[in-house]
């Protein structure tokens, strides 16, 4: 009798939902007791997904491309293109999701409240539980519980989410061992005259790692600035992830004369298989706290770079770069030293 | 001093005046006396030479071509289709070569490729227009001509929302929309020495001819009449508005009012004659965004639309002009 009341109480149809949880918006999240396919709604959230738990997460928001593939292992870089759900602009189709078959889907980014309103509106629609996280730097290791627990992954989110947090206190000591704060400004576009001011998504490795932002007081959000401002802000280093303004700065004389150009300290941020600096604003951006950190301190961030990149992508893409792709990686014009 | 006269000498004066003080003002400050010296050719400060001959004194000169192109386009098309709501995009040259930005921002190109594709998406897009809408017959040519632009106009505006929606939602699509905002503030000289001489080769005809573009109003037989092919007068105009046009938008990106709303004021200034008008509108759209530009520059620590100022200064001024004015159309 107890046996078979313990074997109702075990049948799946009996504990379909779990205990509720919430999530960084506030709603309540009932996901099944195994969750075994995990839709992720924007690249934030596929990396997070994918860091945690490769096999459940049912395809990218957009398909690899030929130079990106061979960072993952194939299985995965042949993840079906499933489309973005959320964000600035939605490319994913909801038959498509519902067509995927998840059992849960996640974003991490943005927890406001334009957000939690789509994400309620798109579960009322598919039946299917859609948590929203928050994809600030600071929160990922909380992050990356919530998601372990809520996927039924909680002891590798809990190396990765452990991990995560080590480096983020150790790169902080690191920073407030500086002694010297070189002025930086963050050059994005062909033109790289757009730019973000303190608080802004765009540069929050510089607000991290408690860099002088030539650019602070601009708004807090993309912003196009004139070139006699940068001239007047003559910043010391210039970050960049364009490659085309990378090439054109040496040359263009109206560039010639700030500080950063005369002294080659102008940095093109590596993007491969994720961008390194701003975009996508994900877990990828810690290579790019130890990127912005060895360039704007190179004093306190006297680790090695290839060792720590290696490790990142272990951990978070599952497979470990081979040397020659470390090298192209870090030998790419710009992205130490020109 | 007729009231025509007294109208070009004070858009002259205000051009002149505003252009020294353009180069008097921006975010970089540079005193009158380094300004002197530059212009004397005395040794100043390197970043003085660069801010004024790399950066100001391009976009000055931009803001001029740019703003007379579109106001000179405007005019000849809202004279040569007889209607007040044509603006230079009527044609679909601005779309065409927004088209055009928009795929070298998508295939990630560098600015000057973006802005080869831009001048060539609008020549290519009035181009088609131009070839479909005169072999479209049976109809008034100039209905069709219109409604041609109008229809591939909508065609290339989807195309545009289909790469937009393509494209990288953290780095390309900013891109795209600053490029659609349109600005100055990326002008180098290079740009300025590419898109000025292609703005005055479509300029020139429409100068020389300018007399007599007021046939082009008249109905088809009539101007036959009076001896002028108005088919060959049509496709000239069209061929000058547009390569001044695309030209401007490469180097500029969309910059609207200027070209709907200066013809107007310039209209309510000297009268519908197209010998007078075109000069006039000339200065009128040069001045007015030059103006609207040394704003954008300076007013804040960050770049300003300019197709915000544009409406924002614009419309109260129109408005004004348009209510002191006794003239009509």
């Amino acid at each position: 009798m107890i046996r078979a009341l313990a074997l109702v109480l075990m049948s799946p149809a009996f504990c379909a939902s779990q205990v509720p949880a919430l999530d960084a918006s506030g709603r309540e999240i009932r996901p099944p007791v195994k969750v075994e396919r995990v839709y992720a709604a924007g690249p934030p959230a596929s990396l997070l997904v994918f860091a945690i738990a490769p096999d459940k997460l049912v395809g990218w928001t957009r398909a690899m491309r030929a130079n990106e593939a061979p960072f993952f292992p194939d299985r995965y870089a042949q993840l079906p293109e499933l489309g973005r759900l959320t964000g600035r602009g939605n490319t994913a189709n909801v038959e498509v999701v519902l067509n995927a078959k998840a059992d849960l889907i996640v974003d991490v980014g943005s927890t406001g409240a334009s957000l939690a309103s789509l994400a309620a509106q798109v579960q009322e629609q598919t039946k299917i539980p859609y948590a929203l996280f928050d994809g600030r730097i600071e929160a990922t290791a909380s992050t990356l519980r919530s998601l372990g627990r809520l996927m039924g992954n909680e002891r590798e989110a809990e190396v990765l989410a452990r991990w995560y947090e080590k480096e983020l206190v150790e790169a902080k000591e690191r920073v407030s061992r500086a002694t010297e704060h070189p002025l930086v400004y963050y050059g994005r576009g062909v033109s790289g005259l757009q730019t973000g001011g303190k608080g802004s998504i765009t540069v929050e490795i510089l607000d991290f790692l408690g860099a002088r932002n030539a650019a602070a007081e601009a708004r807090a959000g993309l912003a196009a600035v004139p070139i006699e401002q940068v001239l007047i802000w003559n910043p010391e280093v210039i970050l960049t992830t364009d490659p085309n303004y990378w090439a054109s700065v040496w040359t263009d004389p109206r560039w010639r004369s700030v500080k950063a150009v005369a002294a080659k300290r102008v940095y093109l941020s590596p993007n491969l298989p994720f961008g390194w600096f701003d975009f996508p604003p994900g877990a990828n951006r810690l290579l790019g706290i130890w990127w912005a950190g060895k360039l704007l301190y190179p004093q306190t961030f006297d680790f090695d770079l290839r060792a720590k990149v290696a490790e990142f992508h272990r951990l978070f893409y599952h497979r470990e770069p081979s040397a020659a792709r470390l090298d192209a990686l870090l030998g790419e014009p710009g992205v130490l030293a020109r | 001093m007729s009231s025509r006269t007294l109208s070009y000498v004070l858009a002259g004066g205000a051009l002149v005046g505003l252009t020294v003080l353009a180069f008097a003002v921006g975010r970089y400050p540079i005193s009158l006396s380094e300004m002197t010296s530059l212009l004397l050719g005395q040794p100043v400060g390197a970043n003085v030479e660069t801010v004024v001959l790399q950066v100001r004194g391009p976009r000055v000169l931009a803001a001029l071509v740019v703003g007379a192109s579109l106001a000179a386009a405007g005019t000849a098309y809202q004279g040569m289709f007889r209607n007040p709501l044509v603006s230079p995009d009527i044609l679909g040259v601005s779309t065409g070569a927004a088209l055009g930005a928009v795929l070298g921002i998508f295939l990630s190109l560098g600015v000057f490729f973006i802005q080869l594709l831009a001048f060539a998406g609008g020549l290519v897009a009035v181009g088609l227009v131009y070839f479909i809408g005169s072999r479209l017959r049976g109809h008034d040519p100039l209905l069709a001509l219109v409604l041609t632009g109008v229809v591939i106009g909508t065609l290339l505006g989807s195309a545009i929302a289909l790469l937009k929606y393509l494209a990288d939602p953290y780095n390309q699509l900013p891109a795209i929309t600053y490029w659609l905002l349109g600005s100055l503030a990326a002008i180098t000289p290079r740009d300025l020495g590419v898109a000025a001489p292609l703005a005055l080769l479509g300029l020139a005809p429409m100068l020389l001819l300018r007399w007599r573009m007021n046939l082009l109003a008249l109905p088809d037989d009539e101007a036959r009449a009076l001896g002028v092919d108005t088919r060959k007068l049509r496709t000239l105009v069209v061929a000058a508005a547009t390569l001044m046009t695309a030209a401007a938008v490469a180097v500029s990106g969309i910059i609207g009012w200027v070209g709907l709303l200066i013809p107007h004021a310039a209209r309510l200034l000297v009268g519908p004659d197209f010998g007078r008008l075109l000069p006039l509108a000339m200065l009128l759209g040069a001045a007015f965004l030059l103006a609207v530009d040394t704003l954008c520059r300076t007013i804040a620590t960050i770049e300003v639309p300019p197709g915000v100022l544009t409406a924002l200064i614009g419309t109260p001024f129109f408005l004004w002009l348009f209510a002191l004015a006794r003239r009509s159309w």
